[in-house]
C-alpha cells in the first residue's frame, strides 16, 4: 500500500533535495551552460555560422580570432558549435513535445479503458519492435531532411516509451482509493483522468522527458551525420562531425568540439534526469545514500 | 535481585538530526512478559529495533545503554550482533507478508536459521525444522515445509516466522505488532500459541503493540510510551485500572471495549419510517480467471439501514463486507438481488438516475492516506463533490467548505493545506467533510477508523455520532472490530464467507449471539479477559 504521488509541497522539497545531490548539481550546471549557449547562440557567436574564411582553413584552437579554430572551409568552429547546440536543443525540445502531446493522452486512455488498451498497446509493441534509430532513419528518409522532419521522426520514435510510462502510472493510480472515491462521487472519466491521474503522473512524465531529450539530441546528430537530418549549410553538431571525418588525418579539432558538445548535452540531461527521479521518488526519503 | 535479562537505561535514538526516543528505560526479567504500548510514532518499535541493532536507515543510538544479561550491547559490532540476533534475541516482525523470502521453501528458511547459528548440521536441519514448525502450531508440518510463502495464509506465515524466531531458543523474544495484520480469530490462535510456547521454553517476551486490550490479555507488565518517552510502567492490572499518567488515562478511556457503557442510545423498536437503504438477496459472483469457475463473493445478503441510524457489517478479511459496500456505491456491478435507496432500486441504474443516487450516498474509506488525492489542497478536496454536481458558485462553495470544516472540528486555516501536511485523524476528518458536502442521506464508512490510533479513533467515532445526531445521517459502517462497532452501531450484520450469518440489534447480537461464528469472534476480541476482571470501566 503506497501512494507514490507527489503533492505540490513535496515537489518543492524535491527541488531542495535535488540541490543537495552533487551529481544533480553538476547536471544542472551543465544544462544551464548548454541552454544559455543554445538560446543566446546568435549573440554569443563571433561569426555567422556559415561564414567562410577561405584564407584561414584548418586553424588550430586558440588562434587569434578563432577561439576553437576553423574547419576545412575556414568557418569558425566556436560559432558553429554554438549554433549546432541551438539546433540540437530545438530538435530535442520539439521531439519531447511531440512525444508528450501524443504519448500522454494515448497512455492515459490505454491505462484507463481496458478495451482501448489492447489496441494502443499492440501498436506500441509494433513500434517498439523497430529499433528507434531505424524508425527515425526510415521516417527521415521518407519525409526528407530538415530540422522539422528530424524532430518529427525522433518524436515519433519516442512516443511508445512515453505511452508505456503513462499507461503504467494510470494503471497504478486507477486502483487508488482517491480515484475510487472520485468515482463514487460520480466524477466522470475526463475529470478523473485530467484532475486526479494526470497531476499524479506528472513526475513520471517529467522524468521520462529528461530521458527522451538526450536520446533525441543524439538521434539528431546521427541523422545529420547520415545526411538525413539538418541540411548544410545550416549548422548541426552531426554535420560538423561528418565534415570533420573527411579531414580527420589533417586535423582532429573540428571533430573534437562538436563531439564534446554532444557529450555535455547528453551528460547534463542524464545526470539531471537521474537526480530528478531520485528527488521525486518518495521512496528515497533518506538523506544521502 | 538478579540481573535483569534485558535492561535499557536512558536510551536516546535519533534519525539524522531528529531525536525520536528521548530517554527510555525499561527492564525485562527472565521469563517475564512485558508489553510496550503506544500509538504510532511513540517510538515503541524504534526502541525494540534498537535492542537488536536493527535501526533502519540513518537511525542511531545517541546515548544510553542496552544491557543484555549485564553485557552492554549498545554499540556492539556486527559480529556480536549477528550472534545476538536469533540466538539470544528472537524477532517476530509485524508484516508476515514481506518478511519471508518468496522464492525459498518455508522449511529451508527455518533450517537456514539453525545452520547459520551452528545449532544443526545441514543434514539434520531439515528434520529439525519440521519439528520446530510443528511446535509453532503449523498443521501438516512435513508437507508445509516444502511449500513456498505464497501458498501460506497470513496466519500460517506468522506461525512460520514465530518458528524461525524461536528456532534457536532465544531467552528473549521481541514481537513487534505480531498480529496487527491478521484477523481477530487468527490473532487469538497465534497469540495463544506464542504464549504457550514462550511459557514452555521459559522465554521472556517483549510485546510491542498499539492494542491496549491485547496487552492486558497477554502481558505481566505494561510499559506505556508516548512521543518517545515512557510515561507509565507497572503491572498490567494496576496500569489499566488505576492509570496514573494523564496520557494513560486518555488511552484507557479511548480504547473501545465490549463492556463499556454504550454511547449510542438503544434503538427504539417502533419506528414507522422506511429504511434509507435496503438490500434484498444481493449476490456477487467473480469469474475466476483461466479456470472458468465462479467465485461467489457475496451470497444472498439482505439487510436494512434505518433512517438516522447505523448498520454495521462485521466480518474478517474475505467475508465480502467490502464488496457489499462497493455494490451499494455502484462501484462494482451486482450479480443478483435488489438494492433500494430510499425505495428506488439502484441496481443497474445509469445516467441521471445513478447520478442522483450517488449524490444521496457518499463514501469514507479506510485509509485516509490513500483516499485523498495528494495533489489537491483541502479546500479543493472538500469542494470536489460540489464542483462535480455544480452546486453554487465559487464563493458559495468556499463558504460551504468553511462550514464543513467547522462541522468536523477543523480550523478554517486547514483549507489551504495539503493532505501530507495533516495527521491521520485530520485527514479522516477531511474525508468525512468531503462526504458531507452534498448533504447525503447515507454515508458508507468502509473501515473508516481502523487505520487510526486509539485516541484518534475515539475522537472520530464521537464526531460520527455527533454528526448523526445533528444532521440525521444514516451510516453503513463496515468494520472488522467488534468493539468499535459496539460503540457506533444500532444494528449489526455479521458476515462470513459472503453470507450474513447473523443480524439484529447491536445489544442482541453482542450479548446473546445466536451463531457459533459470532461467539468465536466475540471470544477472540482482545481485552475481553481483562474486561471480565473488570478493568475497563466507564467509557
Amino acid at each position: 500500500m503506497t501512494t507514490l504521488a507527489v503533492p505540490a509541497p513535496v515537489r518543492w522539497r524535491a527541488l531542495q533535495k535535488l540541490a543537495r545531490n552533487p551529481m544533480g548539481l553538476v547536471g544542472a550546471i551543465l544544462l544551464l551552460i548548454v541552454v544559455v549557449a543554445g538560446v543566446f547562440a546568435p549573440w554569443l557567436a563571433p561569426y555567422p555560422p556559415a561564414e567562410v574564411h577561405f584564407a584561414t582553413p584548418f586553424q588550430q584552437p586558440a588562434t587569434v580570432g578563432f577561439a576553437l579554430g576553423t574547419d576545412d572551409l575556414g568557418r569558425d568552429v566556436l560559432s558553429r558549435v554554438l549554433h549546432g547546440t541551438r539546433a540540437s536543443l530545438q530538435v530535442g525540445f520539439l521531439s519531447v513535445l511531440l512525444a508528450v502531446v501524443v504519448g500522454v493522452p494515448l497512455g492515459l486512455v490505454a491505462g484507463y479503458w481496458h478495451r482501448l488498451d489492447a489496441i494502443v498497446s499492440r501498436l506500441t509493441d509494433l513500434m517498439l519492435a523497430f529499433p528507434f534509430l531505424v524508425l527515425a532513419v526510415g521516417l527521415a528518409a521518407i519525409n526528407g531532411g530538415g530540422i522539422g522532419n528530424a524532430a518529427v521522426a525522433l518524436g515519433i520514435a519516442n512516443i511508445p516509451t512515453m505511452i508505456r510510462i503513462v499507461r503504467a502510472e494510470t494503471l497504478r493510480l486507477k486502483d487508488t482509493d482517491f480515484v475510487l472515491a472520485a468515482t463514487a462521487m460520480d466524477a466522470g472519466p475526463v475529470r478523473i483522468l485530467g484532475q486526479h491521474i494526470l497531476p499524479n503522473a506528472i513526475s513520471a512524465i517529467i522524468v521520462q522527458a529528461t530521458v527522451i531529450m538526450p536520446a533525441a539530441v543524439l538521434g539528431e546528430a546521427v541523422l545529420s551525420f547520415l545526411g538525413l537530418g539538418i541540411q548544410p549549410p545550416a549548422p548541426s553538431l552531426g554535420i560538423m562531425l561528418s565534415d570533420a571525418q573527411q579531414f580527420l588525418f589533417r586535423t582532429l579539432w573540428p571533430g573534437v568540439f562538436p563531439g564534446i558538445a554532444i557529450a555535455v548535452i547528453c551528460l547534463g540531461f542524464n545526470l539531471f534526469g537521474d537526480a530528478l527521479r531520485d528527488a521525486l521518488d518518495p521512496k528515497t526519503v533518506s538523506e544521502g545514500h | 535481585m538478579d540481573t535483569p535479562l534485558l535492561e535499557i537505561v536512558d536510551l536516546h535514538v535519533a534519525f539524522g538530526g531528529t531525536e525520536v526516543v528521548h530517554g527510555v528505560s525499561l527492564q525485562v526479567q527472565p521469563g517475564e512478559r512485558v508489553a510496550v504500548v503506544g500509538e504510532s510514532g511513540s517510538g515503541k518499535s524504534t526502541t525494540a529495533h534498537a535492542i537488536m541493532g536493527l535501526l533502519p536507515g540513518n537511525g542511531r543510538v545517541t546515548s544510553g545503554r542496552i544491557l543484555l544479561r549485564g553485557e552492554d550491547v549498545t554499540h556492539a559490532d556486527e559480529a556480536r550482533l549477528l550472534r545476538l540476533r536469533g540466538r539470544e534475541v528472537g524477532l517476530v516482525p509485524q508484516d508476515p507478508m514481506s518478511n519471508l523470502n518468496p522464492v525459498t521453501r518455508i522449511g529451508k528458511q527455518v533450517a537456514e536459521t539453525l545452520v547459520v547459528h551452528g545449532l544443526a548440521h545441514r543434514r539434520d536441519a531439515a528434520a529439525r525444522a519440521i519439528e520446530i514448525l510443528a511446535e509453532a502450531g503449523l498443521p501438516e508440518p512435513a508437507r508445509r515445509a516444502r511449500q513456498y510463502p505464497h501458498e501460506f495464509s497470513g496466519g500460517m506465515r506468522q506461525r512460520a516466522l514465530i518458528a524461525i524466531a524461536l528456532a534457536c531458543r532465544p531467552q528473549l523474544l521481541v514481537a513487534d505488532e505480531p498480529t496487527s495484520a491478521l484477523d481477530v480469530t487468527v490473532q487469538q490462535q497465534i497469540l495463544d500459541r506464542l504464549e504457550a510456547l514462550t511459557h514452555e521454553l521459559g522465554t521472556a517476551l517483549l510485546l510491542v503493540t498499539h492494542d491496549l486490550g491485547l496487552a492486558a490479555d497477554r502481558a505481566d507488565r505494561v510499559v506505556v510510551m508516548s512521543e518517545g518517552r515512557v510515561v507509565e510502567t507497572g503491572p498490567t492490572a494496576e496500569v489499566l485500572t488505576k492509570p496514573q499518567h494523564e496520557y494513560t488515562q486518555r488511552l484507557v478511556a479511548a480504547a473501545p471495549s465490549l463492556s463499556a457503557a454504550r454511547a449510542v442510545a438503544p434503538a427504539v423498536a417502533t419506528e414507522p419510517k422506511p429504511p434509507v437503504l435496503a438490500l434484498e438477496g444481493v449476490s456477487k459472483d467473480y469469474r475466476i480467471r483461466g479456470r472458468g469457475g465462479v467465485l461467489r463473493a457475496v451470497d444472498d445478503v439482505s439487510f436494512e439501514v434505518r433512517r438516522g441510524r447505523t448498520t454495521a457489517i462485521v466480518g474478517e478479511s474475505g467475508s465480502g463486507k467490502t464488496t457489499v459496500t462497493r455494490m451499494v456505491l455502484g462501484l462494482v456491478p451486482v450479480t443478483g438481488g435488489t438494492i433500494r435507496l430510499d425505495g428506488d432500486d439502484i441496481v443497474g441504474m445509469r445516467g441521471a438516475r445513478m447520478r442522483a443516487a450517488r449524490r444521496a450516498m457518499q463514501p469514507v474509506f479506510q485509509d485516509p492516506y490513500g483516499s485523498l488525492d495528494p495533489t489537491f489542497s483541502v479546500e479543493r478536496l472538500i469542494g470536489e463533490p460540489l464542483r462535480i454536481f455544480k452546486v453554487g458558485d465559487k464563493a458559495g462553495r468556499a463558504g460551504r467548505v468553511r462550514e464543513l470544516l467547522d462541522h468536523v472540528a477543523l480550523p478554517a486555516t486547514v483549507a489551504q493545506r495539503y493532505p501530507n501536511e495533516l495527521s491521520g485523524g485530520q485527514r479522516q476528518r477531511v474525508a468525512i467533510a468531503r462526504a458531507l458536502a452534498l448533504d447525503p442521506q447515507l454515508v458508507v464508512c468502509d473501515e473508516a477508523v481502523s487505520a487510526l490510533d486509539v485516541i484518534v479513533q475515539d475522537q472520530i467515532l464521537r464526531l460520527l455520532r455527533t454528526l448523526q445526531d445533528d444532521l440525521g445521517l444514516s451510516y453503513l459502517f463496515v468494520s472488522h472490530d467488534l468493539a468499535v462497532v459496539r460503540e457506533i452501531a444500532h444494528d449489526i450484520v455479521v458476515m462470513r464467507e459472503g453470507r450474513a450469518v447473523e443480524q439484529g440489534a447491536t445489544e442482541q447480537v453482542l450479548d446473546q449471539p445466536s451463531a457459533e461464528y459470532t461467539r468465536q469472534l466475540l471470544d477472540a476480541v482482545p481485552g475481553r479477559a481483562a474486561a471480565e476482571r473488570p478493568l475497563f470501566s466507564g467509557g
